[in-house]
């Protein structure tokens, strides 16, 4: 080893223990952005090592054309589409970013593969892991998007013979790979191996519904960070083992996490078919036993109660109505009502994303209740105000026998009243009828949540002062 | 021998991921994800190096396209996270100030300067 190369290690020392403290840092919202800040200068300063590294090893003036070229290519592409996307967007936007790490991670291991004469059984392994997982990530990220985005449809989409189509996609990955690792069938070995995962990718992610895709992202987003690893074990690159090993394990903890939120078995997810895709028009006939209520009812009871909880779901941020509803928030807590937003975990279409959403409405998070802490306090709640989410609060999956059955929900039936903001009777993901709008202390508020936002911000101010 | 270090260092850094990970509020788990996204980026390391060792047009293409792959994975995760994280604010903190400009208790400063590399 040269001293060259032990600076160079010494560097990427520094930096992965800047990507272990950055994300230490998240776990509280005052230093999470100082910790993607010292996370970013780790990167940074791995990636100028990696330039010394590469200029002391003699790289051609073309090698250092399609650095730069293909660097600033990305780097202006990715920059753009980050300080465009609309927060709604974002989890289309993280799956794509998660889409061309993979695809990169496939890359360099198909280089890497061509590359070396005789990589030997345990490179040519982890050489073959890398394209297959790599190419998985990258194919279901971009099927994941396009469904986030509305660019293919939401529901399950099942092909004919998907399961025998599945198994046999698994298997010629699976064989592609083994052979690789044997060193058997030369380049067609790993060609194959790749085409299988990125066909698997889109067979596998086509077939899961939009409700689901909390999970999906995360898992895809494991799949990305050990492809990296691996492609760090191929390269004998230790930055790229921990950092991949380091996002691995988080994309696990979150998709166990949203797996559990949900109820529901992440094989379940996997095997797909579930759920109806998207909110759907009214097809239930439930409509004649709900209570209606007006806005200028609805704002008397919120202005008059002493304690507001809001349930925003994914039908808020669909209206873009996260500003309307911190409006309403902030003028029943100038009249001395103590008001909070109860969250829960899969609200939205990532992990987290309802959290986003309200805090570029500019709520404090200090307000933001995860679902543990807002249950025990629904029972002290007068008014409950449910703005686009419906599954999550649904008392049926308390019981046995139904889709939703053993589903963590928001305990919002407890509270005295709740006022339930919606565009239509319809069904929610699950395609079940919510028992919650039928119950004796439901009101239904029909309409577009953003305009039945406004109206009760008028009816409040225009009533009580 | 070599073989099995890396094995070690893998393993260990799993560890203290779930470690660190499992201590991350729900109410973060959209920018953490980001983060971490942003964190598999370093596969644009492994991107400059195939680049710098290839000497066939096969070579050169496969490695500009997982440049500009692994550049788009780590410059947009790192921005779209700040972006992210700069809407969180502190409880005292009340509306107005349109696309504040970290105000005051905000840990933005000068430290956002690292993601627009």
């Amino acid at each position: 080893m040269t001293a060259l190369q032990a600076a160079v290690g010494a560097v990427y020392l520094g930096a992965a223990a800047c990507f272990v403290l950055g994300l230490h840092l998240m776990n509280a919202p005052p230093t999470a952005r100082r910790g993607n800040a010292l996370s970013a200068g780790g990167m940074a300063a791995a990636l100028l090592a990696t330039a010394v590294l590469a200029a002391a090893e003699g790289a051609s003036a073309a090698a250092w054309a399609v650095i730069a070229g293909g660097t600033a290519l990305g780097a202006g592409g990715g920059l753009a589409a980050a300080l465009r996307v609309r927060m709604t967007a974002m989890p289309q936007l993280v799956s794509l970013f998660n889409a061309v790490g993979g695809g990169a991670a496939a890359l360099i291991g198909a280089y890497e593969f061509g590359a070396r004469s005789d990589p030997g059984t345990a490179v040519a392994a982890v050489i073959a892991l890398d394209v297959v997982i790599g190419s998985l990530a990258f194919s279901g990220s971009l099927v994941a998007a396009g469904k986030l985005d509305g660019r293919l449809p939401g529901r399950p989409v099942l092909l004919p013979a998907r399961a025998a189509l599945t198994a046999v996609l698994a298997l010629a990955a699976a064989a592609g790979a083994a052979l690789t690792a044997a060193g058997a069938g030369g380049a067609a070995a790993p060609a194959a191996a790749g085409a299988a995962a990125l066909l698997l990718g889109v067979v596998g992610v086509l077939a899961i519904g939009g409700a689901d895709m909390p999970v999906v992202v995360s898992l895809l987003n494991a799949c990305t960070g050990l492809a990296v690893a691996m492609a760090g074990f191929a390269l004998d690159n230790s930055v790229m083992v921990i950092a991949g090993a380091l996002v691995g394990a988080s994309g696990a903890i979150l998709t166990k996490l949203m797996a559990d939120a949900m109820n529901r078995p992440l094989s379940a997810v996997v095997a797909g078919g579930f759920g109806t895709g998207d909110g759907g028009p009214a097809t239930g006939g439930g409509g004649a036993d709900v209570q209606r209520i007006g806005a200028d009812d609805a704002a008397i009871r919120l202005a008059y109660a002493a304690r507001v909880v809001m349930v925003p779901g994914y039908g808020l941020a669909a209206a873009q109505a996260q500003h309307e509803l911190r409006e309403l928030a902030d003028l029943l807590a100038e009249r001395g009502v103590r008001v909070d937003y109860a969250v829960h975990p899969v609200a939205g279409r990532m992990p987290g994303h309802m959290n986003v959403l309200l805090a570029e409405a500019k709520v404090p998070y200090a307000q933001m209740k995860e679902m543990e802490q807002a249950n025990p306090e629904f029972p002290r709640t007068d008014v409950v105000l449910v703005v686009g989410a419906n599954d999550v609060t649904n008392p049926a999956a308390r019981r046995l026998g139904t889709p939703i059955s053993g589903m963590p929900i928001l305990d919002v039936d407890k509270a005295e009243t709740v006022i339930v903001v919606k565009r239509s009777l319809g069904h929610g993901y699950a395609g079940i009828d919510n028992e919650l709008y039928t119950a004796p202390g439901t009101r239904m508020l029909l309409g577009d949540a953003k305009e039945a936002l406004a109206s009760l911000t008028a009816a409040v101010k225009a009533l009580v002062g | 021998m070599e073989a099995l270090d890396d094995v070690t260092v893998f393993v260990l850094s799993l560890l203290v991921g779930f470690e660190v990970i499992s201590r991350v509020p729900a109410t973060l788990h959209t920018p953490l994800m980001s983060a971490a996204n942003a964190v598999h980026g370093v596969v644009l390391v492994g991107a400059v190096l195939i680049a710098a060792g290839a000497h066939t047009p096969a070579g050169y293409a496969v490695a500009f396209l997982a440049c500009v792959f692994a550049a788009a994975n780590v410059v947009g995760g790192y921005a779209v996270t700040d972006r992210m994280l700069h809407m969180f604010r502190p409880p005292g903190e009340r509306a107005g100030r349109p696309g504040g400009t970290g105000g005051t208790g905000s840990t933005g400063g000068p430290g956002g300067a690292g993601e627009a590399r």
